[in-house]
């Protein structure tokens, strides 16, 4: 079955691919068809510091605004996203992403056209 | 809304920082004295955070070749180079600048964050790739916004974060430009430089080196990490400033790229900003030749470095990860920076204060910045003054506790 995201055969079993040129790639397996729910996940753990008070971070939560996160680690963030899902987002394109949906559809689209 | 409404936190955060009674931004140098000495708020102050590596703001034949230039030619060429023309001077320092680094064509610009404004983004453009190391300077940053490239920030000095990114890109089509800098304007670390030639090499993508701090300082010549590191023919474009070293003001580029002309005409920052004037030209002029004449000031420079560096680090000061002329003290929080700042400039010393979004990483710095005109003494004395305060303010741990042996036991 390919995968409908990319087109390409899926992986037989394992699902999982080791992200390359990494330090961490030793530790950090991410799965080869990073669901939307995977990407919002992982959004959500680097934000998890930068939350205000008791709101939880949910997909229409706008990064910039809603939480305590400054302009550089948004960016320092998005370079781990980056290498986590092995995508570049370019910097003119993170300027017009606010919520964590945007974030999340704008690396499953990058990961589509890969 | 107000026009500053926006700048409301920004405002908070300041006035916090000046209620304390001295404002780290508006420091007013009532007299400076020499390259290491100035009268600040009435008192002599030991300077060390000036950038001044090799001491030349006072050197008497860059004095004297400013004070000539004047006198023949004004104080000023009031116009930019394609409007009013290049004086003599201009073209001759470009032609120094050019045969320093062995480079076909040179570009003067009248500061170093000009000629990183304009060169970048305009050697890429719609459909190119502009890779950035993260922790690039303002100038880089500011050229990113103005360049219609894709945009990519990679982490700070680590090639196969670079690589990754240029993978990446696969066939996509567009030119690829590498920025990287000599030496980090905050933590005085370098690049690994052949590292990432290595990568722009197999990549095909061009390498732009910015040697604002490192020229001089590095370097069997004090060509910067280029050529400290042996690879100034892999790299494209070399940009730097006159302000460091050299002791005055104003950029350049450097390159072998046949077209490299064309850049007079198409870079903004270049076209629409007013020419050095003729006793800026003069004493750059002047310093270069010191710079090639005096290699010892560079010994004298790192030699002094070593002396700041290992002193503060035998202290237990968390410092940046290598011997730079630029030593970044770490300190745990803002607020904390700004009070150890504040109680050098009571003891008579003045250092720079670097705090987020300035810095890397959001960390808090109290930068110095070497002189090799500093004194063994001066530096001493500045490592005593920090390890006292350091230790009131539980920065660092006290000296060893010496055995009670009085008391009632
Ligand atoms: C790395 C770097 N590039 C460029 C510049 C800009 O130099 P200038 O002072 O000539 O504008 C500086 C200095 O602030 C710098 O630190």
């Amino acid at each position: 079955m390919p995968d409908p995201g990319t087109g390409e055969p899926l992986l037989r079993t394992a699902h999982q691919l080791i992200v390359e040129n990494d330090d961490i790639a030793s530790t950090l397996e991410l799965p080869r068809l990073a669901s939307r729910v995977d990407v919002i996940r992982e959004i959500c753990r680097h934000l998890a510091p930068y939350q205000a008070g008791e709101r939880p971070i949910v997909g229409a939560t706008v990064i910039a605004k809603d939480l305590t996160i400054d302009s550089l680690a948004i960016m320092d963030m998005v370079m781990e996203l980056e290498d986590s899902f092995d995508v570049s987002i370019p910097m003119n394109v993170v300027a017009e992403i606010h919520t964590v949906d945007q974030l999340a559809d704008t690396i499953l689209d990058l990961r589509s056209k890969r | 809304m107000g026009l500053f409404d926006r700048h409301a936190g920004l405002l908070e955060a300041y006035r916090d920082v000046r209620t304390t009674g001295a404002d780290p931004f508006q420091i007013r140098m009532e007299r400076v004295l020499s390259p290491t000495e100035a009268i600040i708020n009435g008192r002599k102050m030991l300077l060390v955070g000036t950038n001044n590596y090799f001491g030349l703001t006072f050197d008497p034949s860059c004095m004297e070749a400013a004070i000539e230039a004047i006198r023949a030619e004004g104080t000023g060429t009031t116009g930019s180079r394609i409007a009013n023309g290049s004086y003599s001077e201009h073209i001759l320092l470009e032609e120094e600048i050019a045969e320093f680094y062995g480079k076909k064509h040179c570009m003067v610009f009248t500061t170093g964050y000009q000629a990183n404004l304009g060169v970048i983004s305009t050697l890429v453009g719609q459909g190119d790739h502009l890779l950035i190391d993260a922790d690039s300077h303002a100038s880089i940053y500011d050229a990113c916004k103005m360049t219609q490239a894709e945009v990519v920030r990679f982490r700070h000095n680590d090639p196969s974060s670079l690589e990754s990114r240029l993978r990446r890109l696969g066939d996509k089509p567009g030119n690829r430009l590498v920025i990287l800098e000599g030496i980090y304007s905050m933590l005085g670390d370098s690049a690994p430089l052949r590292e990432f030639v290595d990568v722009c090499k197999k990549y095909g993508a061009y390498v732009l080196v910015d040697e604002a701090h490192s020229l001089g300082a590095l370097g069997e010549t004090g060509r910067g990490l280029c050529e400290s590191t042996g690879v100034l023919d892999d790299c494209h474009f070399i940009v730097g400033t006159f302000s460091k070293t050299l002791g005055a003001i104003g950029g350049y580029c450097v390159s072998n790229d046949p077209d490299f002309d064309v850049l007079r005409v198409t870079v903004r920052s270049y076209m629409f900003t007013a020419s050095l004037p003729p006793s800026i030209v003069a004493s750059v002029r002047q310093a270069l030749r010191v710079v090639k004449a005096r290699p010892e000031l560079r010994k004298q420079l790192w030699d002094n470095v070593a002396t700041l560096y290992d002193g503060l680090a035998a202290q237990g000061f968390k410092l940046g990860p290598e011997h730079g002329p630029v030593v970044g003290v770490h300190l745990p929080d803002r607020m904390l920076a700004i009070g150890f700042w504040r109680a050098m400039l009571d003891a008579g010393i003045y250092v720079n204060v670097a705090v987020p979004p300035a810095t890397p990483n959001g960390v808090s710095l109290l930068r110095c910045s070497v002189c090799a005109a500093h004194t063994p003494e001066q530096l001493q004395h500045m490592i005593e003054v920090m390890t006292g305060i350091g230790r009131q303010l539980g920065v660092i741990s006290g000296p060893p506790k010496l055995r009670v042996v009085a008391g009632n036991r």
